[in-house]
C-alpha cells in the first residue's frame, strides 16, 4: 500500500502522466470535432503516423522543430481533405473511408521514410523539444516538476483544450459545427453550407490529429520508428465517446488515461518479476475498451454522426 | 454541384468494372510512389508481374500467400453484409494460429486424419469466440465495435508474445520467442512438390463457395443481408437481429481463425509473434474489392497476393520499398470506394440554378 503511495505523490509520476496525455490530448480533441460535425474520423490511427513521420523528416532535414509541427499539421490537414472529401460530398463508408485512409497514410508514411532512409541500423535522431523553464512556475515545490517542466507542445495541447471549448461553445462557428452534427437540415435552412462546415472541421480536427503524432517524434521521444503510434489513434476514438464529446472532459479522460499508464509502468518495476511484461502492455487497450464499455448505453452520440447529408435533403 | 441518382439496374459488367477500375487507378497512383522514389516505373511493375505472374515458382509463391487474404477477405465480407464492422481480423487470425499451435504441437495425441481437423476446428473455434466479445459488448451494451475490435488487435498480439516468451515458448527455439514446431501429422499437405502452396488454398476456396452458398441460398444468409439493410425494418419483419448478429460474429471471427490456421499449418510449421504481415487490414480491401461477394473474394484475393509476392520479388531486384504492397493495397481500398459510386449512381454535374444538368 505504501509503494503505492509513494508512487502517487512522487512529482516525476505526475509529470509522466501529462507526457503521456500529452498526445492524446490533441489526438481525442481532432476526433472530437469531426464527430461533433457528424464525421466519424477513422484515418486517426494513419493521421497520427504521418504527423509523427512528416514533422520528425521536416526537422530532420532542416526545417527547425516549429517548422516540423507546421508540417505535421498539414500532412494531417491533407489526409483530413481526403476523408473529408470521401465521406462529405461523396457520403460514402465513414468507416471504410477512415480505415482506408489509415491504411494511406501510414502505408504512404512508412514508404517515405524507407525511400529517404533505405539503409539506416538505427533511425537518426533530431534535437526535440525540451522542458520548458518557466519563471516562479518550475521552480514551484512539487508542483513545478510534476506540471510545469513539460515541453511547449504540451502546453499548446492544454492551451488548444480551452480554444476548441471556447470556439464550440462561444462563438457562432462552434453553434452551426455542433449543429451540422446533430441537424444538418436546419443549417442549410439558415443558409450555411453543411459541406463546406463539415469539410473544413474535418480538415482542421486531422491536423490536431497529426500533432499527437508529431508530439510522439519531436517531443516524447526524438526518432520515428515503425509502428510507433500503436494503437494510440483508436484509444482517442474511445476517449471520445468516453468525454461525451466535450474537450473538458477530453481533458480529464485522457489524463487518468495518462495516470492510469504511468502507474502501470511504476507498478511494472515492482512486480514485474512476478507478471509477465505484456500483462502491463495490454492494459491502456484493455482500459479503453472498458471506458467505452461504461459509457456506451447513456453515449449522447451526435444525431447525425455517420449520416452523410446531401443539398436539399429533408 | 454534383448529384448522385440511384440506378434502378446496376449491370453485371458495371459490378465487376469497378473493381478493375480501381485497381488500375490503384497502381497508376503508386507509380508516382515509385518515380518519386527514383526508379523506372515500367520497369518496376516488370518486375512485380514477373514476381507474381512469371514462373510455375512465382505462382506458386502467389497461391500459397493468398489463403489468409482470402479467409478475412470472407470474415470482412460477411460482417460487412450484416453491418458489424469486424476490423479485428488482425487479433481473429492471431488467436486461430495461437490454437492450432495449441493442439497441433503435440498436446492432444491423435492419428494425422483426426489431428488436422481438430486443428482447424480449434482454430476457427477461437476467432469466432475472440470475436464472440465485441459483438456481445455491441447487442448487450451498445459498444461500438470498430473500436473493440481494433483495440483487441493489440491485445491479442501481446498475449501471442506473452504465451511464446511464456508457457508456449519453444525449448529448442534457442531462445527466439516462437512456438514448439507443428507435429507433421498435424501440417496441411503441400499441393506441389518443393513449392510452399498448401491444402489451405483448397480449404479457403471450399470456404468462399460455403459462404456463397450461406450468404445465397439459405434464410440465415437472407436474414443476414435483411439486418445489414436495415436492422430496424428487419426487427419488425421478425428477424433475430441480435442473434443474427452474434451468428455473423462467430462465422466472421471462426473465417479470420482459418487463416491463421492456414499460415501456421500449411506455411510456417511454427508460430512467431509476426506471423502476419497485416492480412487481418488487408482482408477488409479484399472485402471492398470483392463488393463484399465470397467468390469475388477468391479474385480480389489473388490481386492482392500479386501484389505482396511481386512487390517483395521487385524490392529484392530494384531496391523500392517493399511497403509500396502496402501503398497498393491502400489506394486500392480507396479507389474502389469511389468507383463503386458509380456502379451504384449515375453521377450527374448539375448547374446551379437551372436544375438540369449533363451527365
Amino acid at each position: 500500500m505504501s509503494d503505492i503511495l509513494d508512487i502517487l505523490l512522487a512529482a516525476n509520476f505526475w509529470a509522466a502522466a501529462l507526457r503521456i496525455a500529452t498526445p492524446l490530448i490533441f489526438g481525442v480533441l481532432g476526433a472530437l470535432i469531426c464527430e461533433r460535425a457528424g464525421v466519424l474520423n477513422l484515418g486517426i490511427e494513419g493521421i497520427f503516423t504521418a504527423g509523427a513521420m512528416a514533422g520528425w523528416m521536416a526537422a530532420w532535414l532542416g526545417a527547425g522543430l516549429w517548422g516540423g509541427v507546421l508540417v505535421a499539421a498539414l500532412a494531417g490537414a491533407a489526409f483530413g481533405l481526403l476523408h473529408a472529401i470521401l465521406t462529405v460530398p461523396l457520403g460514402l463508408s465513414q468507416h471504410v473511408s477512415g480505415i482506408g485512409v489509415t491504411l494511406f497514410a501510414t502505408s504512404l508514411s512508412y514508404y517515405t521514410y524507407r525511400t529517404a532512409l533505405p539503409d539506416v541500423s538505427s533511425p537518426p535522431r533530431i534535437e526535440a523539444f525540451q522542458p520548458l523553464d518557466i519563471p516562479i512556475l518550475s521552480d514551484l515545490p512539487f508542483l513545478g516538476p510534476a506540471l510545469f517542466q513539460q515541453t511547449a507542445l504540451t502546453f499548446l495541447a492544454l492551451a488548444l483544450v480551452v480554444a476548441v471549448g471556447f470556439v464550440l461553445y462561444r462563438t457562432p462557428l462552434g453553434l452551426a459545427i455542433r449543429a451540422v452534427g446533430d441537424n444538418p437540415s436546419a443549417v442549410e435552412a439558415q443558409g450555411l453550407s453543411v459541406m463546406a462546415l463539415r469539410m473544413g472541421t474535418v480538415v482542421a480536427g486531422s491536423a490536431l490529429m497529426a500533432l499527437g503524432g508529431a508530439f510522439l517524434t519531436m517531443s516524447a521521444f526524438d526518432a520515428f520508428f515503425f509502428g510507433m503510434v500503436n494503437g494510440r489513434g483508436w484509444i482517442c476514438i474511445a476517449l471520445t465517446v468516453f468525454a461525451s464529446w466535450r474537450p473538458g472532459k477530453a481533458l480529464i479522460g485522457a489524463l487518468l488515461f495518462g495516470a492510469f499508464d504511468a502507474f502501470q509502468v511504476r507498478l511494472q518495476t515492482e512486480v514485474g518479476s512476478f507478471v509477465p511484461g505484456q500483462i502491463f502492455l495490454m492494459l491502456p487497450y484493455i482500459l479503453s475498451i472498458a471506458a467505452l464499455v461504461v459509457v456506451a448505453r447513456k453515449a449522447d452520440y451526435p444525431r447525425a454522426l455517420l449520416k452523410p447529408y446531401f443539398k436539399g435533403q429533408r | 454541384m454534383i448529384r448522385f441518382e440511384p440506378r434502378e439496374h446496376v449491370s453485371p459488367l458495371r459490378r465487376v468494372a469497378a473493381p478493375v477500375v480501381a485497381a488500375v487507378a490503384a497502381l497508376a497512383v503508386a507509380s508516382l510512389a515509385i518515380a518519386a522514389a527514383g526508379a523506372p516505373v515500367l520497369e518496376a511493375y516488370g518486375l512485380m508481374a514477373k514476381g507474381a505472374f512469371g514462373s510455375a515458382f512465382a505462382m506458386s509463391e502467389l497461391l500459397a500467400r493468398a489463403p489468409p487474404l482470402i479467409f478475412t477477405g470472407l470474415a470482412a465480407a460477411v460482417a460487412f453484409r450484416a453491418k458489424l464492422w469486424n476490423i479485428g481480423g488482425e487479433g481473429q487470425l492471431y488467436a486461430g494460429a495461437l490454437a492450432a499451435v495449441a493442439v497441433g504441437t503435440g498436446a492432444l495425441a491423435l492419428p494425422g486424419p483426426l489431428l488436422i481437423p481438430t486443428v482447424i476446428l480449434a482454430g476457427a473455434l477461437a476467432g469466432g469466440l475472440l470475436m464472440l466479445i465485441p459483438a456481445l459488448l455491441k447487442v448487450r451494451l451498445g459498444a461500438d465495435e470498430v473500436v473493440t475490435t481494433l483495440l483487441l488487435n493489440f491485445v491479442v498480439i501481446l498475449f501471442v508474445q506473452m504465451m511464446l516468451e511464456g508457457p508456449m515458448k519453444d525449448p529448442m527455439g534457442m531462445g527466439w520467442p516462437q512456438s514448439e514446431p507443428m507435429l507433421d501429422e498435424a501440417m496441411l499437405p503441400k499441393l506441389m512438390d518443393r513449392m510452399r502452396v498448401h491444402a489451405g488454398l483448397i480449404l479457403a476456396l471450399v470456404a468462399a463457395l460455403g459462404v456463397h452458398i450461406l450468404l445465397k441460398r439459405t434464410v440465415w444468409g437472407f436474414e443476414t443481408r435483411a439486418v445489414g439493410e436495415n436492422p430496424e425494418a428487419a426487427r419488425h419483419a421478425g428477424i433475430p437481429v441480435t442473434a443474427t448478429f452474434l451468428r455473423v460474429a462467430l462465422l466472421s471471427g471462426g473465417l479470420a481463425g482459418l487463416a491463421g490456421v492456414g499460415e501456421v499449418a500449411g506455411l510456417k510449421g511454427y508460430l512467431t509473434a509476426d506471423l502476419s504481415p497485416g492480412f487481418g487490414y488487408a482482408g477488409i480491401v479484399v472485402a471492398m474489392l470483392a463488393g463484399l461477394s465470397p467468390v469475388g473474394a477468391v479474385v480480389a484475393a489473388l490481386f492482392i497476393a500479386g501484389v505482396f509476392v511481386g512487390a517483395d520479388s521487385m524490392s529484392r531486384a530494384i531496391g523500392v520499398s517493399n511497403y509500396l504492397a502496402d501503398l497498393v493495397v491502400a489506394t486500392s481500398l480507396i479507389c474502389v470506394l469511389v468507383s463503386g459510386l458509380f456502379v451504384r449512381f449515375k453521377v450527374r454535374i448539375v448547374r446551379p440554378g437551372t436544375g438540369r444538368g449533363t451527365a
